[in-house]
């Protein structure tokens, strides 16, 4: 096996190359998604509900909070958002409990791209990221000219990581090469003039695809195409993250890891509100891709209330006391 | 095939936790005697996570249950009463056992809880003319003190008067707009399960009334330190009990009714409805 290197590295690059012949052709990429092992559906939900049984309580526990507060995209995607309502999000994140400054801080802020700029500012230099959702999210329904610009226009805002959504419509029709050059242009369009470039995080709208083959098909097209993390859900539709999802995704990117050497993020998004849910999710990146991915550089929460839930629970670890929501900021 | 050859029906009781019928999330039961010491069913022996569940349950649903009508909530009350009538039988049979009383004093019991009912479900659009004031105030305004409701009320039931007891506990904390967390007696508790099948097909919202049976130290402890718990109901704890929880309820201000001797079959008064009120003072200016 190759040793592994990071999505977003120079050296990823090559890694992809070794595959080209995958991605030559519509009909070369075709045959290599189809011909993916099925998966067993059956199988796959018996697992995640297994793992969904672990107990973990007291220094475990502890433990699994603030790794999770550490990896939380702290969300806000609404029509109504304010700049007001940003800046407080962003406060939030820095600083997630004013009563106790040990609780870590998120690891990005997720806001639309006409945002970015305010949220950048409202972070300074505090180590929080700016993950900024692009490409006409939540449908995806526009132009490519269109996504570009929206992608670049947030990099140039000062986003720290991209939440690009995939053409559902394109990937149904089974047009796989056409979602797999819009991938690699938004990546393209990520990079800064200075070389560097912004994350790409991969949305596929999973509640959208249908079926698990289709996810897993998914999860290859989006790495094979240079993505560095994959994402559920944009949090939009009535089915998001789902655990049996989840766990496919972070079993492709187990085997990608296993026959490319690139290793890629996981990122469930939407649905997942309490602390149960988030340390269930965090027992299936371990015992499916092992610690190296339980760190916010591989592994996050799309979420907005999941954080107060997180807070409450570590008021009732550390005071023996169950908490409110009168005790946590209502956002 | 003849009437005694028939397999016994037992029935499993459980738990009432947000208009749900769970059992407890420990799976763990206790036996419930009657007052001989013979068996008469399990009833689920509630865990800290099951006080924990029913108190999100009763935040949930207080926003909804504060704001209705007090006109609707009077309504709701009275269907209560209603509902009990028609199953009157069934909690003579659970009292008589239970407490160890002849059929006669178990329905006058019963009676008297239908009827605690209907004399609640009178003072919901009452209470506020009792408990609110039109102050006289030296200024040109308005000046309106109003009763509203205090929020979450935990509920320890009265460990003898196992329905009575309990139906006069439960009835004055919600006619005003609170939801509660009851623990039902720890000897008997068979009533206030019953009691859940009740509420449930009387229009009551799910989560305003949530029933636990268990060890009343065990469940009452971790509620009385609940941050989102407004007040709490003592009666059903011992001396000892109730001095422990007090403590502990102190942490965020939780409003405490101690314990103290009463007469279920007397009248009840005010005292408890008004027990679990704030008040609202509003200034408002004259002629504009």
């Amino acid at each position: 096996m190759p040793t592994t290197v990071p999505a977003f590295g120079n050296e990823a690059a090559d890694r992809l190359a070794s595959m080209a012949d995958v991605t030559a052709s519509d009909a070369a990429l075709r045959r290599f998604l189809h011909g993916l092992p099925g998966v067993d559906a059956v199988g796959l939900q018996a697992r995640a509900a297994t793992l969904g049984t672990r107990s973990i309580k007291t220094t475990a526990k502890a433990n699994a909070i603030d790794l999770a507060i550490s990896m939380i995209d702290l969300t806000t995607l609404e029509g109504a958002d304010t700049p007001g309502k940003v800046r407080a999000l962003c406060a939030k994140g820095v600083n997630p409990d004013p009563t106790d400054r040990s609780v870590p801080k998120v690891a990005a802020i997720c806001v639309y791209p006409d945002m970015v700029a305010t949220a950048k500012e409202a972070l300074g230099d505090s180590g929080v990221n700016v993950a900024s959702v692009a490409t006409a999210f939540p449908a995806g329904r526009a132009a490519l000219p269109v996504k570009l610009a929206d992608t670049r226009d947030a990099v140039e805002a000062g986003a720290d990581e991209i939440d690009m959504v995939i053409d559902r419509g394109a990937f149904l029709c089974g047009r796989y090469l056409e979602v797999f050059e819009e991938i690699k242009a938004v990546k393209e369009a990520c990079r800064r003039a200075d070389g560097t470039a912004a994350h790409l995080k991969v949305i596929f709208e999973t509640g959208e695809l249908q079926t698990y083959d289709n996810v897993r098909r998914a999860s290859w097209l989006a790495m094979l195409a240079g993505g560095d993390f994959i994402k559920t859900s944009t949090g939009k539709v009535a089915v998001n993250a789902t655990p049996p999802v989840t766990l496919l995704m972070l079993e492709a990117v187990r085997d990608f890891r296993d026959a490319v050497g690139v290793q890629v993020g996981v990122k469930p998004a939407g649905g997942i509100r309490t602390t149960k849910d988030a340390i269930k999710y965090l027992v299936m990146v371990n015992e499916t891709l092992g610690d190296e991915w339980l760190t916010a550089d591989w592994f996050r929460f799309g979420a907005s209330s999941l954080l107060n839930d997180l807070l409450m629970q570590r008021h009732k670890l550390s005071t023996g006391r169950y908490s409110g929501p009168d005790y946590v900021t209502v956002d | 095939m003849t009437a005694n050859d028939r397999l016994s029906v037992f029935k499993t009781y459980k738990l009432f936790v947000g208009g749900k019928f769970p059992r407890s999330e420990s799976g763990r039961v206790y036996e419930v005697t009657d007052a001989k010491g013979t068996w008469l069913a399990n009833a689920p022996l509630s865990s800290r996570k099951d006080a924990r569940d029913a108190v999100v349950a009763a935040r949930k649903a207080f926003a909804g249950w504060s704001a209705a009508t007090a006109y609707n909530r009077g309504q709701i009350l009275y269907r209560i009463a209603e509902m009990l009538e028609g199953r009157r039988d069934q909690f003579v049979t659970e009292v008589a056992a239970g407490e160890g009383l002849s059929k006669a004093k178990a329905t006058a019991q019963v009676d008297a809880a239908v009827d605690r009912w209907v004399w609640y479900a009178g003072w919901s659009d009452k209470v506020a003319q009792i408990a609110g004031s039109a102050n006289p105030v030296a200024g040109p305004f308005f000046n309106l003190s109003t009763p509203e409701p205090t929020g979450v009320v935990t509920v320890l039931a009265p460990q003898e008067s196992s329905f009575l007891g309990l139906v006069s506990v439960i009835a004055p904390a919600i006619v005003t707009g609170n939801t509660v967390v009851v623990v039902a007696s720890e000897k008997s508790p068979l009533p206030a399960l019953s009691l859940g099948e009740v509420l449930a097909t009387s229009d009551l919202p799910g989560g305003v009334v949530n029933v636990l049976s268990g060890r009343t130290a065990e469940i009452a402890a971790p509620l009385a330190a609940h941050q989102d718990v407004n007040a709490i109901d003592l009666t059903g704890a011992g001396a000892d009990l109730a001095k422990d929880l007090e403590t502990a309820a102190a942490d965020n201000l939780k409003r405490v009714v101690r314990p103290s001797v009463t007469d279920w079959l007397a009248d009840p008064g005010t005292g408890r409805m008004l027990s679990f009120l704030e008040t609202k003072t509003v200034w408002h200016p004259i002629g504009v």
